[in-house]
């Protein structure tokens, strides 16, 4: 009776003074974790390599593909119909055609690239103008670029007008030029969930680094594990460093994937706004938004919390003091 | 304060610790423990501080039942027993302030007060000015202190000792037995198992002698000296 009354006293005593000493002891808790993981520079610094390294492949898969997401979506809405004319179709008569087509109910409207601007076009980007100039006849045909409207852009209307232009008589090849962009986007959704996938085994093995390095921790500290038990120590204080140090790793790594995944943003942002500007498009590599970060480092966090609570968990209490 | 009940201790592998020991030790005793190698002495401590469980047999310490004492509550038992060890078990990474204050810091008492306490406990074992010094580069003498002024430093009412001057000049042990007598006039009840006769005739206190894990003497002194 006297030892519930004394547990309860102690236990009413720690309430009054509670809020500030704890804060004041996480606070302490928090530093000495992160005062020690200084301490050992080098295997502090390779642990959190290495956790950046595996968090840095799913996050720059995923930032690869929101990338190619706003290509695709963008794409979509302008999906154009080209129709190459047959070689012997001459320019005016292509012209001509292209009039005509104008009036058609279903398309908005109609580019003609005579065989003429196409040649021009070719010598020009390719480079290879003396060797066309060596032909005797322009090998290239005409092109329409037939641009339906707005009611017709959905994937099965248009196809219906790509029926229906394959029926004229000077069309030689006619091309959805919204296909490959809905293979993209089927290909995108594979591989958004691919990187779920990854991202999930990644994780785990970010888990399994943290909890290995902790279970190293706590048998490197065996002795003061066992001491600061004889001394009364309950097992939520002894597994406080474990936790923070956990979280720590976590953190650091995140930060190290974070600067990763920014690096080489920028180092590709250079030569895909070349490619872009090939493509005639003002496309450039968006970089990491603060949400993607801060779901990033959350993420990071609670993994190495996780990792060193499941190490904590099955190494802390068998130590005891004897 | 103590009280063993027919406790035995039997450890795995069939070696007998203590077998049905009876003993009662009241507030503010001072006693001794003795015997030769291998006796129980040390069992007898592990068990009162909850290091091993007992076999069969009840034992109290300060009115709980250790018996019935969940996994949970060891902790807050062990607060209330200041245990000192022959080879003095301190933190070597931390400064002997940092050691001296550990219950205070695991018992989560704040900061200014863990600054006040452990100077009055380092001033009481005469250590004060090596409070920022690491354990190492004190002599044997000096860690047993440390070792003391932890133990004692959030006022236990039971303070239990493991050979404490096992390796110890006379003059040295002397000197920590006379700081083991200051504290009991304050009240704290001491319990310290030793088996240099010399030392505990001299100190003129009750003596528990075990044999064989078996309590085979308790003398008490005559009330002339004041033993209880
Ligand atoms: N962890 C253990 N496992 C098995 N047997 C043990 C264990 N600890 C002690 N014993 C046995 O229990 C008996 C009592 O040991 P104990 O350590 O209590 O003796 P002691 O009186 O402290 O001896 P010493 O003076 O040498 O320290 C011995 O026979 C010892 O072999
Ligand atoms: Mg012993």
């Amino acid at each position: 009776m006297i030892s519930s009354r004394g547990l309860l006293m102690a236990a009413s005593k720690r309430l009054l003074k509670a809020p500030q000493i704890w804060l004041q002891r996480h606070a302490q808790v928090a530093l000495s974790s992160l005062g020690r993981m200084a301490g050992n520079q080098l295997a502090t610094l390779m642990t959190c390599a290495v956790i950046g390294i595996a968090l840095a492949m799913p996050l720059g898969l995923h930032v690869m593909l929101g990338n190619l997401q706003r290509i695709s979506g963008a794409w979509d809405s302008g999906a154009s119909i080209s129709v190459f004319l047959k070689q012997t179709v001459s320019d005016e008569k292509a012209a001509s055609l292209a009039k005509e087509l104008r009036l058609h109910q279903r398309i908005e409207g109609v580019e003609l690239i005579t065989r003429e601007s196409a040649l021009e076009e070719f010598q020009q980007l390719s480079g290879y103008a003396d060797a066309l100039e060596a032909l005797d006849s322009n090998p290239l045909p005409a092109l329409l670029i037939v641009q339906p409207k707005a009611d017709y852009t959905t994937a099965e209307t248009a196809q219906l007008l790509v029926r229906e232009l394959k029926l004229l008589p000077d069309a030689d090849i006619v091309q959805l030029d919204l296909q490959w962009v809905r293979r993209l986007q089927a290909i995108t959704v594979i591989a958004q969930r691919a990187v779920v996938v990854l991202a999930a085994l990644l994780g785990m093995a970010v888990l399994l680094i943290v909890g290995n390095t902790i279970r190293l921790e706590i048998q490197n500290r065996r002795a003061e594990i066992e001491i600061t038990k004889l001394i009364g120590a309950t097992n939520a204080f002894i597994r406080r460093p474990f936790l923070y140090t956990g979280f720590w790793y976590g953190l650091f790594g995140g930060i190290i994937a974070w600067l990763l995944v920014a690096i080489a943003i920028t180092l590709l942002s250079g030569p895909i706004a070349n490619l872009a500007n090939l493509y005639e498009s003002s496309f450039s590599l968006s970089s990491l938004n603060l949400s993607t970060v801060a779901s990033l480092l959350l993420g990071s966090s609670l993994l190495g919390l996780a990792g060193s609570w499941l190490a904590v968990g099955r190494h802390l209490s068998a130590i005891e003091p004897g | 304060m103590i009280h063993f009940d027919n406790v035995s201790k039997r450890y795995p592998g069939g070696h007998t610790g203590l077998s049905n020991v009876s003993l009662r030790i009241e507030a503010e005793e001072m006693v001794f423990l003795t015997g030769h190698s291998g006796a129980g002495k040390s069992t007898l401590l592990k068990l009162i501080g909850l290091l091993e469980r007992p076999s069969t047999g009840q034992l109290h310490v300060n009115d709980r039942n250790l018996s019935r004492l969940k996994r949970r509550q060891i902790p807050y038992h062990r607060r209330d027993v200041g245990m000192i060890f022959q080879d003095h078990r301190l933190l070597h990474d931390r400064t002997v302030f940092d050691n001296v204050a550990l219950p205070l810091v695991v018992a989560g008492v704040g900061h200014k007060e863990i600054g006040r306490r452990v100077r009055a406990a380092l001033d009481k074992v005469g250590l004060l000015h090596k409070e920022r010094s690491a354990p190492i580069t004190l002599s044997g003498g000096e860690q047993q202190r440390v070792g003391i002024a932890r133990a004692v430093v959030s006022k236990p009412p039971l303070v239990l000792a493991d050979e404490p001057t096992g390796n110890l000049d006379p003059a040295l042990s002397e000197e920590i037995m006379e700081l083991f007598k200051q504290f009991n006039q304050v009240g704290v009840t001491l319990l310290i198992a030793s088996h240099d006769i010399d030392l505990l005739n001299r100190m003129q206190k009750r003596i528990l002698t075990l044999s064989k894990g078996q309590l085979v003497d308790d003398i008490k002194p005559g009330p002339a000296d004041g033993g209880e």
